[in-house]
């Protein structure tokens, strides 16, 4: 105990030597100690890759001074002798909140939305506040830096996790004595961002990812303008993006699409971030892999689902039973991959839960050396440190830990966890390891002890050859208590026993028996029950690794229900005596061949053939273009970006989800083609991505190259925000008088904004308005969310007075009502078939609609809104055969070759036209009947929907359900823990959805 | 303030009180059509038929090839297909008009148990949603309330009457009750996963179902003052004059309702929605208990579940011989139930032959809602409810109707739609 002191003493000093030496003492005389620690006899990790087997680690002063096989120990060192012990650098965690406080959320009225900001001097947006800085809001948090470095850590950096840019981190030590002097260790590491806003704040924009992009871009453009000294008014928060520029930019991406869209956002503007990852990246790694980008990864694998009620557990999605079976997977495959990434105790309750989850990652495949470098090397790289951070050489910080061997082995202890050369002692090295089976007599019985556990935490079971007792068991500073339960156990008496240990071979001592009777103990450890122990401990462990040799299901595209091994590859089809709805001059024509080649239309006639083609027999089948919906909000992680009444910098082409079922639902319902709009919340809305819906592809493959741009507007209730409840009276237009001065309002600017960009002065870059010069130019469509006449007029009559003309009205429910007005603008029009009644503004909505407006002249098509509806939109379209009798034929063009049109996209697609993309449908019967079912369905000659293989999709699916299943039911046998189940059902969106996480 | 009330009232009054299209005549003179093809609706087809119909009531159905004397006005049904009027189960027609605007909403009381609440009183023959079904062949609804725990009595009427009073083919015919879910969304407002969990308070929101029937019980069998206009409205249901209509989808709540029946001695119960009731399709068989299934136009409730789950479901439980109706509920649900037919259509795409499927809105649904010695199929001695179509009515191609009776008054397949399609086609046609 008192060497204890002495050590610790010693290194108060010797930490006092290093703080600030013009701080005047009062307590004594003033010491200065300048000591060297040596540890000696070592295994020392100096670098993952650099261990020397025996060797001394030598600090003074907080740093190392040397570490190697032969270290020349000065004769003012303290020794250590640590021989049989491994020591490590201690771990780095760059991405915590550690001593930040929570930030709390902002009070006021919850229901009535805020425009404007609340900080004055700063950007107009609150979310962006690059100007926090975590170092202000710091404050040691003993307890956490206790539990951390329990964990081995030894450094943190911290930031305030709050808001879309959170500004700067602060990197401090975990040194269990000392202050702030010492602690910190760099006040301005990194900035940080996310995809959140600031809970401090109401202000509306951005409520969607794609605002929170959109909000991104602009402040880049903004910083730089005020950079070069053109915004007059102080701005402390773009100050400080700015100073921030050079600094290590980290983005919290949470999930594998965030880092791919973030990262080609960082690529505009020249900014690498480093991402924290989500655990999914394995499943787009060659992506993942292009970024360039580095990631910390959170180690928070999915528990098992508690599946022991089938009928709640048959509604987890395969989707959520192969998280749990891949994820651990993770971190070994980005290390496959060369991808550096280092590990976090981000988004784990506690600490200590990193370990058993890394271990998890090293069984399913990730290399320790590569574990190690993830807590050590890489992540000090990362912020720059890597001369005095992550290693052991010599002038690196004395951050280390020491440990019973290998730190990556289940049994290992940490003894010891040093920061800044201040000794944290978590388990004492001199504790003697009492575990084993000893037996002992009492009162001429034979007894056995079994003592297991951890070394300072044990427990105990005691028993005769015929009876097992109730027992306890403590031990600490080499004193063991046993207290166990008499024979009759009637008689709740117990017997005492107490032994201070010198030798853990034979634990001698005194029992203390009920009646105040004490006597001798003595238990001797048997050595041969240990080694059948130890035999038998093997065994089982290996037994346990063979069960838990993890069987990993292989990853699909998209890596859920219905996705595919690989990607469906271009084919050479020919249809044979097929009915082929043409929509070119040739009309419908019977028994009829189409060759399909390079993913083209190559050619229709009768009695083709084609080497090596696959023939199809179409006899009583029929062969359309593929569906195009106009109107649909599938395939998309937001639709509405509602917080201003113009979005026009906002686009769905960066929130695309590829992994949404309904593509798969949609292609299976003959839909090839689709533009994804946005909502209809605000009168200018955000721009569209015209998509094809190539099931399996990564969002950016979706998209049509070189896609013609488009643009929601909205009119009517929605932009005037008359369903959005008595809150929502606040933001202009409130009436449809208003609409038409926003869109006034806003094309005047934007004409002013183009007259300044091509007078060659300087002018601020503003993304919304050089959309709306896209409009202005022709080089951007409109497509409009109309319902009544006054206001489809209107905004043709403000587009003819800016010179440019509205390419489409959807919905346009009243189309009918000005079908000649429509035909002189040369507007199109893309409605429901038979939606009404669900709004005042949609009374005079008919089924007549598109028939009326198709005999006026109007290009018409007809579109869903609705992912249910889309996947029917051949009935949709045979309802103008039964309401106005459009004739089949061109009811047919209402959703494939019209919409086609609309979309500027007919080149490519929407009828069956040699040297048009092979984008066709296979139809059991006339592909306007409601008994119609799509067999096939092909983009570009590739089949992403078949029938048949359908069937044997859900084979798969079933089986890999079973299996996932009984692989959570044997994890939760095994004690493993286990989590409620969940049931994913996504919602319907429509026109008005607003994302729910903002 | 008040001006601008009774000018907004004003306002709707004129937007909705176009009387659109008066009803139809009784029947006074005997209608005979000749040569149609008749769909019964009971598994049925005659082609070449022979229909007539007198005082509102089919008097022969059978083939144009028997000699019997032809009466009253002869229509020649030729090419054409002569159905029975479809029925429109667990629908909200006529209780609100217009969604978003609050005024018109009358399908929804408050409160979780109002089995007294009535939907027959509120239900608006003048709504232009109503007559929007005719053209459609929708000829009949069971008009049935919304939300809480028990939403209360619907009732079933014909859709083409002055006042509710005249429209009804069976008042308050069943209560209906909103099964507890099995499930509960995450409080992602409050930064839980918008996730579905467990519904940890199920048993017990069942165990207070089971109390409330109890106590109904127990307060009918020796009625005192003070009264209890809920439970008084539930006695009907315990001694099995009124059926229950137990809105359910789960595998675990259909099992659980169908025991909870047993226990309360409810011996008419209905299944509706049923998602799920294909899993416990014994079990519906064994107590007879038939299903109105939820639309088949919907998406499937889960990413796994096959894309055409919802088609063909029909198709599985009639397989299985569960007696299946369809029903529409669900968003958009009064102005979508002109699509019925289009419900049905589609379970023939996904294995039903064409005239079970018409049962499916017809004489199936009729049975269901006990208005089958009325209504549901064409046979001597039921309503003369039925239309005359150009084709096939389960098939928006082909449905076209020439001519629709109900109870034999020939009514009309005008709406405030058509009107306006008729207006602005010569508009252009002027122009």
């Amino acid at each position: 105990m008192i060497k204890k002191w002495a050590i610790l003493s010693l290194l108060l000093c010797s930490y006092l030597s290093f703080a600030q030496e013009y701080v005047p003492k009062n307590d004594g005389v003033k010491t200065n100690t300048s000591n060297y620690t040596a540890l000696t006899n070592a295994k020392i990790y100096v670098t993952p890759n650099q261990v020397i087997d025996k060797g001394t680690l030598l600090i003074k002063d907080g740093k190392v001074v040397s570490s190697g096989a032969s270290v020349t120990i000065p004769k003012n060192a303290v020794v250590i002798d640590v021989t049989g012990k491994s020591i490590y650098p201690s771990f780095i965690d760059i991405y915590t909140d550690f001593g930040i406080k929570k930030p709390t959320s902002a009070s006021g009225d919850r229901r009535s939305p805020q425009y404007d900001a609340s900080r004055e001097g700063f950007y107009w947006n609150d979310h962006i506040r690059p100007d926090q800085n975590a170092i202000d809001h710091f404050e040691f948090d003993s307890k956490k830096a206790e539990e951390l470095r329990k964990a081995g850590f030894g450094v943190v950096n911290s930031h305030i996790d709050d808001g879309i840019i959170q500004g700067t981190g602060v990197l401090v030590t975990l040194a269990p004595s000392g202050s702030d002097a010492t602690r910190l260790l760099d006040d301005r590491v990194g900035q940080f961002s996310g995809t959140s806003k600031s809970k401090t704040s109401r202000q509306a924009y951005p409520t969607s990812l794609m605002g929170v992009m959109a909000l991104l871009r602009q402040v880049n453009h903004d910083a730089d303008w005020y950079a070069k000294g053109n915004i007059k008014e102080k701005d402390r928060a773009l100050e400080a993006y700015i100073a921030n520029k050079n600094l290590v930019q980290f983005f919290d991406a949470g999930k594998k699409v965030n880092a791919l869209r973030f990262d080609k956002l960082g690529d505009q503007f020249g900014i690498q971030y480093v991402f924290v990852g989500g655990g999914d990246e394995y499943e787009l790694i060659n992506d993942i892999k292009n970024t360039n980008a580095k990631f910390i990864l959170p180690l928070d694998f999915p528990d098992a689902y508690d599946m022991e009620d089938p009928l709640l557990a048959q509604s987890v999605s395969l989707e959520d039973l192969k998280a749990w079976n891949q994820r651990p997977a993770n971190p070994k495959i980005l290390a496959d991959n060369n991808i550096q990434f280092a590990l976090t105790t981000h988004k784990l309750k506690e600490a200590k839960t990193l370990m058993p989850n890394l271990l998890k990652a090293i069984k399913y495949g990730l290399d320790k050396t590569k574990a190690l470098e993830a807590l050590t090397t890489i992540p000090a790289g990362i912020i720059g440190k890597s001369t005095e951070l992550g290693h052991l050489k010599a002038g690196a910080y004395a951050n280390f830990l020491i440990t019973s061997g290998d730190i990556f082995d289940k049994e290992t202890t940490i003894y010891q966890n040093w920061v800044t050369g201040i000794k944290d002692e978590l388990t004492s090295m001199t504790t003697k390891d009492l575990r084993g089976n000893y037996t002992f007599n009492l009162d001429n019985s034979e007894y056995e002890l079994e003592i297991s556990g951890e070394i300072e935490k044990l427990k105990s079971k005691v028993k005769t050859s015929d009876k097992e007792f109730g027992s306890k068991i403590s031990f600490s500073d080499n004193w063991m208590q046993l207290t166990f339960s008499t024979v009759d156990s009637t008689k709740k008496e117990f017997i005492r026993v107490v032994s201070n240990i010198t030798n853990p071979k034979t634990l001698n001592g005194k029992v203390y028996y009920p009646n105040g009777n004490e006597g001798t103990f003595i238990a001797t450890k048997q050595v041969k029950d240990e080694a059948l122990k130890d035999k038998k401990d093997k065994e089982d462990k290996d037994k346990d690794d063979e069960d838990e040799t993890p069987k990993i299901y292989p990853v699909t595209y998209p890596n859920m229900a219905y996705g595919m091994e690989s990607l469906p590859q271009q084919e050479t089809l020919l249809f044979k005596n097929v009915t082929v709805w043409t929509n070119e001059a040739d009309g419908i024509v019977k028994n009829t061949d189409v060759l399909i080649k390079n993913g083209k239309i190559a050619k229709i006639g009768s009695n083709l053939n084609e080497r090596n083609a696959t023939v199809i027999d179409g006899t009583d089948k029929h062969l359309t273009a593929g569906i195009i919906d106009e109107h649909t909000h599938i395939a998309t992680e937001s639709v509405n970006e509602a917080g201003h009444n113009s979005t026009a910098e906002v686009t769905i082409e960066d929130v695309l989800d590829a992994e949404d079922v309904d593509i798969y639902r949609n292609l299976a319902g003959g839909v090839t083609s689709a533009q994804i709009l946005h909502g209809s919340a605000n009168p200018i809305g955000g721009r569209s991505a015209i998509i094809k819906l190539k099931w399996g592809e990564k969002a950016d493959n979706l998209v049509y190259q070189n896609s013609p741009k488009f643009i929601k507007f909205a009119l009517g209730e929605n932009v005037k925000q008359s369903n959005w409840g008595d809150n929502a009276k606040t933001r202009f237009p409130q009436t449809r008088m208003g609409v038409e001065q926003v869109y006034t309002d806003y094309f005047q600017r934007a004409r002013e904004y183009e007259a300044l960009q091509k007078s060659g002065k300087p002018y601020r870059k503003d993304i919304e308005l050089e959309t709306l010069v896209e409009i202005l130019n022709g080089e951007r469509f409109v497509s409009c969310h109309s319902y009544v006449q006054s206001e489809i007029n209107m905004l043709m009559k403000v587009a003819e007075k800016f010179d440019f003309r509205i390419n489409t009205f959807t919905h346009i429910l009243e189309g009918y009502k000005v079908a000649d007005k429509m035909v002189a603008h040369g507007v199109g029009g893309s409605t429901f078939s038979d939606w009404w009644a669900y709004k005042y503004e949609v009374n005079d909505a008919i089924p007549f609609n598109a028939p009326i407006m198709h005999k006026a002249g109007v290009l018409v098509a007809i579109n869903s809104d609705d992912a249910e509806m889309s996947r029917r939109l051949n009935q949709e379209a045979a309802k103008s055969v039964k309401y106005g009798d459009v004739s089949e034929e061109d009811a047919w063009k209402f959703v494939t070759l019209n919409p086609a049109k609309l979309l500027h996209i007919d080149d490519r697609v929407g009828s069956i036209k040699v040297g048009k993309d092979a984008d066709v449908v296979l139809w059991s019967d006339n592909p306007l009947s409601i008994y119609a079912k799509a067999e096939k369905t092909i983009i570009e000659g590739k089949v992403y929907f078949d029938i048949e293989r359908d069937a044997k999709l859900r084979a798969t699916i079933n089986k890999e359900k079973n299996e996932l299943t009984m692989l959570m039911l044997q994890a939760k046998n095994k004690g493993l823990k286990t989590k409620p189940i969940e049931k994913k059902e996504k919602e319907l969106l429509h026109c008005d959805s607003i994302d729910h996480q903002f | 303030m008040r001006k601008l009330k009774i000018l907004i009232l004003t306002l709707f009054v004129s937007a909705f009180s176009f009387a659109q299209q008066t009803p139809g005549d009784k029947q006074t003179k005997a209608i005979t059509i000749e040569g149609a093809t008749a769909h019964l609706g009971n598994g049925e087809v005659i082609e070449n038929a022979l229909i007539m119909f007198e005082n509102g009531k089919l008097t022969f159905v059978g083939s144009a090839n028997t000699k019997i004397a032809r009466s009253g006005t002869i229509i020649d049904g030729k090419g054409k297909h002569v159905y029975p009027g479809f029925i429109a189960p667990n629908s909200t027609l006529g209780l609100v008009e217009v969604d978003a605007v609050r005024a018109t909403n009358d399908d929804d009381e408050v409160g979780a148990m109002n089995p007294h609440v009535r939907s027959i009183i509120a239900y608006n023959t003048e709504s232009k949603i109503v007559e929007s079904m005719r053209p459609n062949g929708v000829l009949m609804a069971q008009i049935t309330p919304r939300g809480g725990r028990i939403s209360g009595t619907s009732s079933v009427v014909q859709l083409d009457a002055w006042n509710w009073e005249d429209a009804v083919i069976k008042e308050d015919d069943a209560v209906h009750l909103n099964w507890p879910s099995n499930y509960s969304r995450g409080r992602w407002w409050l930064g839980e996963p918008n996730v579905l969990k467990e519904n940890k308070n199920y048993t017990k929101e069942v165990e207070e179902l089971n109390n409330y029937f109890a106590q109904s019980k127990a307060y009918n069998a020796n009625k005192t003052t003070p009264k209890d206009l809920p439970f008084e409205a539930l006695e009907g249901v315990t001694n099995g004059t009124k059926k229950l209509y137990v809105h359910v989808d789960y595998e675990k709540g259909i099992t659980d309702a169908i025991n909870f029946a047993k226990a309360q001695n409810i011996t008419q119960l209905v299944i509706v929605g049923g998602y799920e009731a294909i899993n416990v399709v014994d079990l519906l068989k064994q107590n007879n208990i038939p299903v109105l299934l939820q639309r088949t136009h919907s998406r499937p409730k889960g990413d796994d579940h096959d894309y055409d789950l919802p088609y063909k479901l029909a198709t599985q439980l009639v397989n299985a011989g569960v007696l299946v109706g369809l029903e529409n509920s669900g968003d958009m649900e009064r102005m979508n139930t002109r699509n019925l037919p289009f419900l049905a259509g589609t379970t023939v795409a996904y294995g039903l032959t064409k005239a079970q499927a018409l049962s499916l809105i017809t004489l199936n649904t009729a049975k269901i809602l006990g208005v089958d010695d009325k209504v549901g199929s064409l046979e001597v001695g039921k309503d003369a409810t039925l239309f005359i179509c150009e084709g096939d009515a389960l098939d928006m191609r082909t449905n076209k109707l020439d001519k629709a009776f109900i109870q034999g008054r020939d009514v009309s397949l005008e709406t405030h739609q058509t009107e306006l399609y008729k207006r602005y086609s010569e508009k252009y046609k002027n122009n």
